[in-house]
């Protein structure tokens, strides 16, 4: 009976539409984090792979910090055209004019972002959503559960969350609650990478290896562009450079690399000493404990 | 492609080293990165440890590091040319037993932990139980810090013995020990050189190669339909499809099926899949099955093969894990179920019995289930539910309890 043996790939893909069809299935609103990230990329086709040959029963969400990469936005329209799926836009900018945020000193909007996400999702009253998250991208990620609960103020309460036993998940809330759901949980980078490869999923080409004009800052390497001008005394250099990671344009730094095809990714990622945050996130270097804080306060 | 996925849980006491073996197969398998291990030799330089704590690098949650203990499921991943292996790291404190038996929930094989110096304990005797319990098949006890007792030989057998004779009392399908020290090292990755009495494998190796392939349930088909697909879009305006993940057997192009509760027969006529259509599936595919004749068919319903169908029962007699702090089990309380693709209502009618975990005694005068305590309870239905025993499927066979208030998964049943 060995030939009835699923590969782990297409394990870990049965497992994710397993948990995408759950949603739409028992969630009144369900909508789905899209930031035209990698992760956010897969889900979405694996959300597609779940209802084929129909469409994809619920609207897609963007909350767009004004800091984006202007490759990725045109990426994410493209990209949404194809899936023939709604996007909601939740703007940080319009919120910070509207008062509901303030811009923070060190010019980073990673965590106004929270609240803005929060307030749209109150607004259109979805009760389920969708985050391309994985459990090993980081420690306090690695706690959490598939199906996430969070209360009115969408707090996440790491020891007070649900059992989650077998595939039997629970998402009952009582009005104003919801749950934040991470179909690719039990992902690694690598296998979001083979993947890609496997079923040659499109993304913004920042993912891929080109030659770009970059300064060095803080031991990391940012492209120069709108939102990071070089400043006085930093040498613009040229380099072989990629993006593993798809943050804020000001915040998400990038890496010498030769990989420009999905292939030379996987093998690199296969053979990578520093984690994708690690390596590229100047937003996850501020303390031991920072995606734990931010995630209690209701970030993705 | 070749490769496949094992889930693990790990159990131990607080002190048993668990977190320090899995940081040391994440380590020694080039799992943990660069920075992940800076981050942990920092600390442990700053709180003056004489070596780098592993511990550390699955210690997720701010309180935990404060604290020194884990306080729920981490999950954690590293792969070999093998195997993706799918770690559930569960706590060891007492207080935390539900996590064990979530963490075992989903897992091929246990790991339990046993400290050399101490040997087994009330929670070695637990958690084994509950591991077996959940249907965890394999089981591989790892007698830890062996390099505190010498590399006795002397000491890992006594142990073994013991073990041994408690095991003998539980249904466990595999049993494997290995004499390790996850702190150094000794038998996790390579075999060490330090216990030449023993001729077994390292503990990876052991892992790589667990048979876990016949453990799931090909014979019985079963299909808790998930989700109807019916597009309401012109180029496929004809299509009616039954999504679903495959709980047991082979499903065929062609082969005949009944749905449950109605009963109507039908044929599969096309199977589809994330890969496009085949010719059969099985667990635990996602698929969407496309049947031969316009049924009703909705989520909720069981597809099975007509000679092979499962009973549906209103009255329910279930091994029952309580898992909430606020309040306990008791006759007369009623609460959400749910069954592979469907919710219901139960109504508590007896606690037939507790089990204590420690004893495996069985005290028939309980009449309520608090906090981690496990028993047999008597559920009556709002509808009926059609379960298999928990040993032959362990998606049919297993249920979750939800208050009917804070709408918290209070409990996890199975049929035993």
């Amino acid at each position: 009976m060995t030939g009835y043996a699923l590969s782990q790939p297409r394990a870990l893909e049965a497992e994710s539409i397993h948990i995408i069809r759950e949603v739409a299935a028992e969630m009144q609103r369900p909508c789905l984090l899209f930031s035209g990230g990698k992760d956010s990329v897969v889900m979405s086709v694996l959300a597609r792979k779940a209802f084929e040959p129909g469409r994809i029963p619920f609207p897609f969400m963007h909350v767009d910090t004004g800091l984006n990469f202007a490759e990725v936005i045109a990426f994410r329209d493209w990209w949404l055209d194809q899936l023939e799926v709604q996007l909601v836009v939740a703007s940080v900018e319009d919120a910070i004019e509207r008062g509901l945020v303030r811009e923070e000193p060190n010019g980073s909007r990673n965590r106004i972002q929270t609240p803005v996400l929060l307030d749209a999702a109150e607004t259109h009253r979805f009760d389920a959503l969708f985050g391309g998250a994985r459990r090993d991208e980081e420690k306090s990620r690695a706690k959490e559960r598939v199906f996430s609960f969070r209360d009115e103020f969408g707090q996440w309460d790491p020891k007070n969350q649900r059992p989650e036993l077998w595939s039997l998940y629970n998402g009952r809330v009582n009005p104003g609650e919801s749950i934040r759901v991470f179909p690719l949980s039990n992902w690694t980078e690598l296998d979001t990478w083979a993947y890609i490869a496997e079923e040659r999923i499109p993304l913004p080409n920042l993912y891929y290896a080109q030659e770009r004009d970059v300064v060095r800052r803080d031991g990391m390497l940012y492209a120069v562009n709108e939102f990071v001008p070089a400043i006085d005394g930093e040498q613009v250099l040229r380099r072989k450079v990629r993006y593993r990671t798809m943050g804020d344009a000001n915040l998400t730094a990038a890496v010498e690399s030769e990989a420009d095809t999905n292939e030379a990714i996987v093998a690199e990622i296969a053979t990578a000493r520093l984690t994708e945050r690690g390596a590229t996130r100047g937003d996850d270097r501020v303390s031991e404990a920072a995606m734990e804080d931010r995630k209690k306060e209701g970030y993705f | 492609m070749t490769s496949d996925l094992l889930r693990l849980a790990t159990a131990g006491s607080v002190d048993d080293g668990k977190s320090t073996l899995i940081g040391r197969l994440l380590y020694d398998s080039k799992a943990i990165f660069v920075d992940q291990y800076e981050a942990v030799e920092r600390v442990s330089t700053q709180r003056g440890d004489d070596y780098v704590d592993l511990a550390l690098l699955t210690d997720g949650l701010r309180a935990e590091r404060e604290q020194g203990i884990t306080i729920d499921v981490a999950y954690r991943y590293f792969a070999t040319p093998k195997r993706k292996f799918i770690i559930a790291d569960t706590p060891g404190h007492p207080q935390y037993t539900r996590n064990m038996v979530t963490g075992a929930s989903t897992a091929d094989a246990a790991l339990i932990l046993i400290d050399a110096r101490k040997g087994m304990t009330e929670q070695s005797r637990r958690h084994s139980f509950l591991a077996t319990l959940l249907g965890v098949r394999h089981l591989v006890v790892c007698i830890n810090k062996m390099d505190l007792v010498d590399f006795s030989e002397q000491v890992y057998d006594t142990i073994v013995q013991e073990f041994s004779e408690f095991a003998s009392r539980l249904k466990v399908g595999d049993l494997e020990f290995i004499p390790i020290s996850a702190l150094q090292g000794d038998n996790v990755v390579t075999r060490s050189s330090r216990t030449p009495w023993y001729d077994g494998a390292s503990l990876l190796y052991h892992l790589e190669h667990l048979h876990i392939a016949s453990d799931r349930n090909l014979t019985d088909v079963r299909f808790p339909v998930q989700y109807v697909i019916r597009p309401q879009s012109a180029k496929a305006r004809d299509y009616r499809g039954y999504a679903g993940t495959v709980a047991g057997g082979v499903i065929k192009v062609g082969d005949p099926l009944i749905a449950l509760p109605s009963g109507f027969s039908t044929t599969v006529s096309e199977i589809d899949t994330p890969m496009g259509p085949v010719q059969e599936a099985f667990p635990p595919m996602s698929v969407v099955l496309r049947l031969a004749d316009e049924i009703d068919v909705s989520r909720g319903d069981m597809l099975v093969r007509p000679n092979n169908p499962v009973a549906g029962q209103q009255d329910l007699d279930l091994r029952v894990c309580w898992m909430d702090e606020s309040s306990a089990l008791t006759p007369g309380r009623m609460l959400h179920v749910k069954h592979t693709t469907v919710w219901a209502r139960v109504k508590v009618r007896e606690v037939l019995y507790r089990v204590d975990i420690n004893t495996l005694h069985r005290d028939e005068s309980a009449d309520r289930l608090a906090l981690n305590e496990i028993g047999r309870v008597r559920l009556r239905c709002t509808r009926p539910l059609f379960m298999d025993e928990y040993a032959q499927n362990r998606v049919t066979g297993s249920v979750i309890l939800v208050d009917e208030v804070t709408n918290r998964t209070v409990g996890a049943g199975f049929l035993s």
